[in-house]
Order: structure tokens, then C-alpha cells, then sequence
């Protein structure tokens, strides 16, 4: 228990070292391009878009750990992980929304398919809430929750290749086949601000499955002293 | 400040406030995982009293 602390807590402080790192590296060292000052909502829109994938990628690997070798404590991390993919994604909204507003004049646009595709990844996850909490706790809900979350990752190659695939580029290409097409500056304080939002997400991810499994020890403990 | 410089705040500060709020919560649970522990450390106690005072009941032979 005091190692799976003192991890928790190394990885708080990285997250928060790196988060500074990032706001300094965006604010005082990347140059501004084309787009203006707005290119700033971009070094933390994207990573948290792909910090969103990547936890609902963990979520689904963990369902078919669960599914599959039945690892003890794989549902309670894979619901975990969702619950951070959720709040990452409603966040890649929000700031691709505010970035859209400057860049396009408009909060959204729905002929762009990266938005609706990343729209209706966010609104499949969220809807596994309402499944979790409709079925009593058990294996039956331990199952389908993990079955429901293995769907999901489906979307996930769909919605992260919709951009290329799609056929109006409305959304600007970063990342192609040519590599970044930032300037290294630009590159290097992008790679930081996606390792400090990774680095969070984990950080909240182990603060929070810590605080669940302490839950679930004292609800086991209450039962044994009534 | 311009319109531009404006939203991009409203950016950083979503992002800020998300965080913020998370902490919050977990904070709040924290304080009730706290007193769950109390609570449960009083039912043990009493518990264990509860059985000393039985045992000193018995008689002996």
C-alpha cells in the first residue's frame, strides 16, 4: 500500500511539474504561426483529445482483461478509466469548441466528421454510466459493462482516422503521413503538454481507483462488523 | 484584451476549473472515507467491549 502511495504521489508531482513545463514552453518559447494566438487552445485541445482516446482505450483493454482472464479488480479500473476518458472528452469539446469559435466563427460544425465522430464516441461512453448504475452490482453487471466498453474502442481508430478519411477538410491536419507539420519549437512544447496531460490523467486515474478501492474495503468491513 | 486573447483564456480556465473541481470532489470523498473509518473504528471498539463484558459475565464452574 505505502509503495502504491508513493507512487501516486510521484506521479502528482511529475504531472505537475510537467504541467508548468508546458504552460511556459506554450507561452514563452513556441512561435506563433498563422493562426494566430489561438494556436495555444491547440497545445492542450489535442493532447487531451488524445489523452481521451488513450483512457478509453485503457478502459477497453482492462474489460477484456476482465472478460478474458477474469484479473480481480480489471471492472473497477476499467469503469475508472472511462470516468477519465469522460471528463478528458467533454474537455476536448469545450476547448475544440472555444478554438472553433475563433478560427471558424462558428461553436460547431457538424459537416466536419472528426467533431461528430469524437461527439458520438463521448455520448457512447457517457451512456455506459446509465447501464452501469440500471443493473445491480455482480458479475452480470461486471460483464456487460466490460462487453459495452469493448464496443466503444471500435470508435476509437474510427474517430482518430476521420480526419484523414474525411472528405471536406474542415479540420485542420496536423500529423501526416510527412510527419508534424509544426515547426520543431512548436513540436517539442506539443510532445511536452501531451506527456504533462497524459501524466494527469494517470495521476488522477491511480487518486481516483485508490479512493474506490478504499470505498469498497470499508463497505466490505461495515458488513463484516453489522 | 483582444477578443482572440479573451477565448483563449476561457480555454486554459475550462481546463483549470475541470481540474479544480476534480480535486474538490475528491476531497469531499476523502473527507468521507475519513469519517467512515471513525465510524467503523467506534463499531470495533464497541464491538470488542461488547464481547470483554460478556466473557466477565460467565460465571466461573
Amino acid at each position: 500500500m505505502s509503495s502504491r502511495n508513493n507512487q501516486v504521489t510521484a506521479l502528482v508531482a511529475l504531472a505537475g511539474a510537467l504541467m508548468c513545463a508546458a504552460i511556459a514552453l506554450i507561452f514563452f518559447y513556441a512561435p506563433v504561426d498563422q493562426d494566430g494566438l489561438n494556436q495555444k487552445i491547440f497545445y492542450f485541445h489535442v493532447p487531451i483529445a488524445i489523452t481521451a482516446y488513450v483512457c478509453f482505450g485503457w478502459g477497453a483493454w482492462k474489460a477484456l482483461l476482465h472478460l478474458w482472464k477474469r484479473a480481480p479488480g480489471a471492472d473497477l479500473e476499467s469503469y475508472v478509466a472511462i470516468h477519465q476518458g469522460v471528463i478528458f472528452g467533454s474537455l476536448t469539446l469545450v476547448t475544440g469548441s472555444i478554438w472553433a469559435k475563433v478560427s471558424w466563427g462558428r461553436w460547431w460544425v457538424w459537416s466536419d466528421h472528426q467533431l461528430v465522430l469524437f461527439l458520438v464516441l463521448f455520448l457512447f461512453y457517457s451512456a455506459y454510466f446509465m447501464l452501469r448504475y440500471s443493473v445491480e452490482p455482480g458479475l452480470a453487471r461486471e460483464n456487460l459493462c466490460a462487453v459495452y466498453a469493448l464496443f466503444g474502442v471500435v470508435l476509437i481508430p474510427i474517430s482518430f482516422l476521420a480526419i484523414r478519411l474525411s472528405e471536406s477538410f474542415i479540420h485542420p491536419v496536423t500529423f501526416t503521413r510527412h510527419g508534424p507539420q509544426m515547426a520543431t519549437a512548436q513540436f517539442a512544447t506539443f510532445c511536452v503538454a501531451l506527456a504533462s496531460t497524459i501524466a494527469l490523467a494517470g495521476a488522477l486515474y491511480r487518486v481516483e481507483l485508490a479512493g474506490k478501492r478504499l470505498d469498497l474495503r470499508l463497505h466490505e468491513l461495515r458488513e463484516a462488523l453489522s | 484584451m483582444t477578443t482572440e486573447e479573451k477565448y483563449v483564456a476561457a480555454a486554459y480556465l475550462v481546463v483549470f476549473v475541470a481540474v479544480l473541481v476534480y480535486v474538490l470532489i475528491i476531497a469531499a470523498k476523502l473527507t468521507r472515507l475519513e469519517r467512515d473509518v471513525e465510524e467503523l473504528a467506534r463499531l470495533a471498539l464497541a464491538r470488542r467491549e461488547e464481547r470483554s463484558e460478556d466473557r466477565e459475565g460467565v460465571g466461573v464452574g
